[in-house]
């Protein structure tokens, strides 16, 4: 059968399946177990209403527990174990094994650098242009062709810049730009970024920081639209210049946004996987964490050593997991 | 910037100017992309894509027609044609030539050269050229011409076509592209249907454990999926799925479902109460105060969540690669394809870019279309 159709065909049986499973479980839930009549009908009604929630509930959580709270405990369990001695509990061994290799002290620091580097420039920058664009009125058209790269996927993003870097020999006419422009502006010598060790992790994080940047400035231009008028007006009424109003107003007003800003990125910055992947594949020392634990599970087969790499980005990302948790639970009271 | 009360117009030509030039740093990376994608190999190894948008100047070195096909007309010996279809390049204008690498202006267009017994060579601005001997051409290979033209710009679809529709398997995106359309719609359909029953759930009605299971989608919210790759190609390995579409499409059902509760749980709760109410008193069960009122009304909030989802599913590389792509190659996606032509054909940039730019003028469409549903999502999807 052709993938095409047999698409077409999971549409079809998994949303005529999801519909009929809602609507059939609430029939038989109304009218055959807690019928609403006879004797009994209001106890059945309170009966109906209190399994009724767990009927809608069901499929999500049945699918997130096995696709997203199950591998958690499993990879814990996986990371303790050896698949060459059939899955036997080795203890610690996988994470000693992985912290003596330089590989991964390597992705670990870079990782460290990528934290540091892209959520607070994709914020600056998304901040900046946030800004800027407020009262001008072409600002909407500029605000989404800044926005524009987060539809573009990484591996696409990765090829968009690998050109910007591209180097031809010394002599030749450059077709990267940023080489084209290094020798314009007197450079002697074509530059193969991404090839030199230490900086080149930048020009991979300049890759991230061009698609999140059009995030940071959309929630943070929501941010700056819904600082009061009356605030703005008082400070220019006490003579305030335009950056102190920025920085002394309007910054600490957003300050929560700007710090969910941050966090959503650092998020994706601890999962970047494909823009390493595609460019460098970890060569010329710019592994990280996310692509060394494929390298592991999939390239070397070394599931122990794999899942203690996925639970060193688990436990990165934990701080922001308990901290969203609390404020959620903070907000439902 | 704030223009309430002494507004400065210094200021305000600086800030215009900065967005110019913010906009355009963002936009000429993928500028170049495109324009690269529409540039034939030699055009993009040359020359770079910022210089093909106005009139070049190159330097060609083509070669006369053979001497086989000379004609005898009024006495002479000749040989006729135009250079620049001879030469396979692009139409243009020459402004000078010569015949030795030495000396590649000796004659400007329209000139006689005299080559001695090898005869008059006439070359026009346009190309065309006359060959003539009082004696009969002989060798194997024509006259060796270096000109100097300005060609205008020239784009074509050739890549396109190429890249689309080649039979070799290393580059063909036609398939790859149908390929990932079938992995993207099933996707984001079926999550979206069971994301919309348990937000209602979690929203409207109320039953003991509610917060605790908010809390426990949003602490899921960001659970790397990194974890979940081993565990569950295992799980997938082992009840049979296997690697293929039905696992991608379980994976990516599994992956957004917390996006999608979260942001239609939120998007829900805001629903006027009193409509709900009114249903609930007027007798209509649960089910169809859902599907009647509920999925009428959420409509915002499901757009946003599709697009999420649609756009994540086609820009993805990683789940592909773990649950989708067998050894066979043939359920293989777009991105995983521009990762081989990245590693196989790293230098050819003409099927790198087109490759690539065929696989972003999806999301982008879309991007463009409903970036009002997009931005909506976002606003409510960053958790506060």
């Amino acid at each position: 059968m052709h993938p095409a159709i047999q698409g077409l065909v999971t549409i079809i049986f998994g949303v005529g399946g999801c519909v009929g499973y809602f609507y059939f479980s609430n029939i038989v839930l109304d009218k055959v177990l807690f019928p609403a009549r006879g004797v009994h009908a209001g106890r059945n009604i309170n009966r109906a209403n209190l399994v009724r929630p767990w009927l809608f509930l069901f499929p999500a959580l049945a699918a997130l527990s096995l696709y997203l709270a199950y591998p958690v405990v499993e990879t814990l369990r996986l990371s303790l174990t050896d698949r060459k001695l059939d899955g036997a509990f080795v203890g610690f061994a996988n994470y000693s094994q992985m912290f003596s290799e330089e590989k991964f002290w390597e992705a670990l620091s870079n990782n460290f650098l990528w934290l540091l580097v892209v959520p607070a420039m994709s914020t600056i920058f998304g901040l900046l242009v946030a800004q800027l664009t407020d009262r001008i009125k072409w600002g909407a058209l500029a605000k989404s062709l800044i926005f524009m790269p987060m539809a573009i996927s990484m591996v696409g993003a990765s090829v968009i810049w690998k050109l910007v870097y591209d180097a031809r020999p010394e002599g030749a006419d450059q077709i990267g730009i940023l080489n084209a422009v290094y020798i314009f502006f007197g450079g002697d010598t074509p530059q193969t970024w991404l090839t030199m060790p230490f900086w080149n992790n930048f020009f991979l994080m300049a890759v991230l920081i061009w698609i999140q940047t059009g995030f940071a400035m959309v929630i943070l231009s929501a941010a700056l639209r819904g600082v009061p008028e009356e605030t703005v007006e008082a400070a220019i009424v006490d003579g305030a210049n335009p950056f102190q109003i920025f920085f002394k107003i309007k910054m600490p007003q957003i300050m929560t946004t700007v710090v969910v800003v941050w966090t959503t990125i650092t998020i994706t910055v601890l999962k970047v996987f494909d823009i390493v992947f595609a460019m460098t594949n970890g060569q010329w020392e710019t592994q990280v964490l996310a692509n060394y634990m494929y390298d592991k599970l999939f390239r070397a087969s070394d599931w122990g050593v794999g899942s203690a790499a996925a639970m060193i980005i688990m436990l990165m990302v934990s701080p922001i997991l308990v901290w969203n948790v609390r404020n959620a639970r903070k907000e439902m009271r | 910037m704030d223009n309430i009360a002494g507004q400065k117009s210094s200021l305000t030509w600086a800030v215009h100017i900065s967005v110019v030039v913010l906009v355009v740093l963002w936009l000429l990376p993928t500028v170049g992309l495109l324009v690269s994608s529409f540039r034939s190999a030699d055009q993009i190894a040359t020359t770079g894509w910022w210089k093909s948008l106005f009139p070049q100047e190159q330097n060609l070195v083509i070669r006369t027609e053979r001497p086989d096909a000379q004609e005898f007309i009024d006495g002479v010996y000749v040989l006729e044609g135009n250079l620049f279809e001879l030469g396979d390049a692009a139409d243009g204008v020459v402004s000078v030539w010569g015949t030795s690498s030495r000396e590649i202006d000796a004659y400007s267009a329209g000139e006689t050269a005299d080559l001695g017994d090898k005869g008059l060579l006439t070359i026009q601005a346009n190309g065309d050229y006359r060959f003539e001997n009082q004696s009969e051409f002989s060798g194997s290979r024509g006259q060796r011409v270096f000109m100097t033209a300005v060609s205008p710009p020239s784009f074509s679809l050739d890549n396109y076509r190429n890249v689309l529709f080649s039979n070799s398997s290393s580059s063909s995106m036609g398939k790859a592209f149908i390929n990932t359309l079938t992995v993207s719609i099933p996707a984001t359909i079926i999550p979206i249907l069971i994301a919309a029953f348990a937000a209602y759930a979690l929203a409207w009605m109320d039953f003991p454990g509610r917060a605790l299971l908010v809390a426990f989608v949003v602490g899921l919210l960001v659970v790397p999926l990194q974890l979940a790759l081993i565990p569950l190609l295992k799980l997938h390995l082992g009840v049979g799925i296997g690697k293929g579409y039905l696992g991608v499409w379980l994976a990516h059902t599994g992956f957004g479902l917390p996006l999608a509760i979260y942001l239609l749980r939120n998007y829900m709760v805001g629903l006027p109460k009193d409509i709900i109410e009114n249903a609930r008193v007027d007798g209509a069960t649960e089910f169809q105060i859902f599907v009647k009122i509920i999925l009428p009304l959420s409509f915002p909030a499901l757009a946003s969540f599709a697009i999420f989802q649609f756009l994540w599913t086609w820009n993805d590389l990683l789940v592909a690669l773990v649950f989708l792509i067998d050894s066979s190659g043939d359920t293989t996606v777009m991105t995983r394809q521009i990762i081989e032509l990245l590693g196989s054909k790293g230098g050819n940039w003409e099927i790198l870019a087109t490759a690539a730019f065929i696989s972003i003028t999806v999301p982008l469409i879309v991007f463009f279309a409903m970036q009002k549903y997009l931005v909506r999502g976002l606003l409510a999807g960053s958790v506060k």
